[in-house]
């Protein structure tokens, strides 16, 4: 059992867990308190398309998925700040056409169903060196970006006028925000997988959410909710040899309803 | 003259097809204590919204300090928003929530001094008690004046207030003219005012807007609250307005 977890891909696993795991808990507290779940599993299954298509051309999925899932984000924002089209609507529209352009990629070549598979389910088999560099570059990138953009979305999500009265560029800032969520997404996705990737996004802040008095608050619990249950998560998933990205989100579940109940008992 | 702070001609909004507001002119002069009265519709909060920058006109000019909107520095106006507007499942404290009007920012902390000009601000307005409480636990008198003590700390030279007074019981509303006409002596605010309530307007104000998406009549509430004035701007409703309190005042 040590020598598993001493194993390469173990270590790779731990990091990406960690890495993945702060990005998705801190821009998560947005996507929580804005309303916005359905967006990321939206943008999981836009990301589905990109993979698809990366499958096809034989070119990494990862490159291929980013500019189609920031594309997508950038035009539901649009049209949130400018259509009378509902965003859920849109979001459906887009969800199922992406879905339906990666299911036909993928029977163009059988050859990588299997593949395509790995990354709907997510494994952590498929996290390489390149890959932990760049979610690495990617986190530092956050941590500059949360240091001045923080309070902004912070006071956006509060009241969208407020902030605008106070001469802050919210619509700017929005379409910031979808795009770190995008890019969020689609390095999360061979961890954690397409299916399960938005639960990633929601579940620690939710938890945080349930004990935090405040937004700042909120945001440190949902980076230790998000970075205990993604270690625990994959020790486990490598100790009984079970899908990893299922076992996190399961394990981030359950201390969403132990901390409901604990509330509950506690009130 | 007093120097201008709001002025407004022609100014036309529409949504979409739907004229809001019809070629209104308007003209607040500092130290002016406006209050917009009109029918639900009348075009009083997109008025509002417009001098702040928040919607954008069809056609006319706005200018505020002399400036577009856009160009004025926050820190000049404060507003206080209606509360059914505000999103209460927010997790954040009273503290906080005055502090965004210093800072202009939603602050992860705050640090002492902002902290101690909170304090402060939190005692004027007598919601010292409240300070530690969360934005959730409020009621809805009580967020309207930490709305107020949040327009406060920045003591604003031009101050815009949307219905108030809405949800707030008779005594904490003359809590609320108290502080009004407090931090109007103080800062030398000019107020503008959405309100429904007519007393109010006609024993506060220095001047009342009567608005049904064009101007139905401008100028000291003692000349514009008239029985036709009124009938013009809330239509014929096919009774007399109650107008005790005028004639109270002239007993």
């Amino acid at each position: 059992m040590t020598e598993l977890l001493l194993h390469s891909f173990a270590q790779n696993a731990f990091i990406a867990g960690l890495i993945v795991s702060l990005l998705c808990s801190s821009y998560g507290v947005f996507v929580v308190q804005r309303r916005m779940s359905f967006l990321g599993d939206g943008l999981a299954h836009v990301a589905f398309g990109g993979v698809a298509l990366g499958l096809l051309l034989q070119f990494e999925p990862f490159w291929v998925s980013i500019p189609f899932t920031i594309i997508v984000a950038i035009a539901l924002t649009y049209l949130k700040e400018n259509s009378s089209l509902e965003v859920d609507t849109a979001i459906g529209i887009f969800f199922a056409v992406s879905v339906a352009l990666g299911i036909l990629f993928i029977s163009i070549n059988k050859r990588y169903v299997s593949d395509a598979f790995s990354y709907l389910f997510g494994s952590i088999l498929l996290v390489s060196k390149n890959d932990l560099l760049y979610s690495l570059v990617f986190l530092l990138i956050t941590l500059v970006i949360f240091l001045f953009w923080w309070e902004r979305w912070t006071y956006s999500t509060f009241d969208y006028e407020l902030a605008k009265v106070d001469k802050i560029n919210v619509e700017f800032d929005n379409y910031l925000l979808s795009v770190l969520i995008a890019i969020t997404i689609v390095i999360s996705i061979k961890l954690v997988g397409i299916l399960l990737v938005a639960s990633y996004l929601v579940v620690p802040a939710a938890t945080a959410k349930l004990i935090s008095k405040t937004f700042s608050q909120m945001t440190i619990f949902s980076l230790i909710f998000g970075v205990i249950s993604s270690e625990v998560g994959i020790f486990l998933s490598i100790i009984f040899d079970l899908p990893t990205g299922a076992f996190i989100v399961l394990f981030q579940a359950s201390f969403f309803c132990l901390i409901l109940i604990l509330k509950y008992l506690f009130k | 003259m007093k120097d201008p702070i709001v002025e407004i001609s022609e100014l036309s909004v529409f949504f979409g097809k739907y004229c809001v507001l019809n070629k209104v002119d308007l003209f607040v002069r500092s130290l002016d204590f406006l209050t917009i009265v009109g029918p639900n519709g009348g075009g009083k909060t997109t008025l509002i919204k417009t001098i702040l920058g928040l919607v954008e006109p069809e056609s006319g000019s706005v200018r505020v300090f002399g400036k577009k909107p856009c160009s004025v520095a926050y820190k000049n106006i404060g507003y206080v928003p209606q509360i059914k507007t505000i999103d209460r499942s927010f997790p954040g404290k009273v503290y906080e929530l005055v502090a965004t009007g210093w800072s202009g920012r939603w602050k992860f902390a705050l640090n002492d001094v902002l902290r101690q000009r909170v304090k402060e601000v939190l005692s004027t307005c007598g919601l010292e008690h409240l300070e530690d409480r969360q934005i959730n636990k409020l009621s809805g008198g009580e967020l309207q004046r930490v709305f107020l003590a949040r327009s406060f700390i920045r003591k604003p030279k031009l101050l815009l207030l949307d219905e108030p007074a809405t949800g707030i019981d008779t005594i904490a509303e003359t809590d609320f003219s108290f502080l009004l006409e407090k931090l109007q002596k103080e800062n030398q605010t000019t107020i503008i005012m959405v309100t429904h309530d007519w007393e109010y307007a006609y024993y506060h104000s220095t001047s009342v807007l009567l608005l049904n998406k064009s101007v139905v009549a401008l100028g000291k509430p003692q000349d514009v609250f008239t029985e036709e004035n009124l009938q013009k701007t809330f239509g014929h409703l096919g009774h007399e307005h109650n107008m005790d309190f005028i004639l109270r005042k002239d007993d």
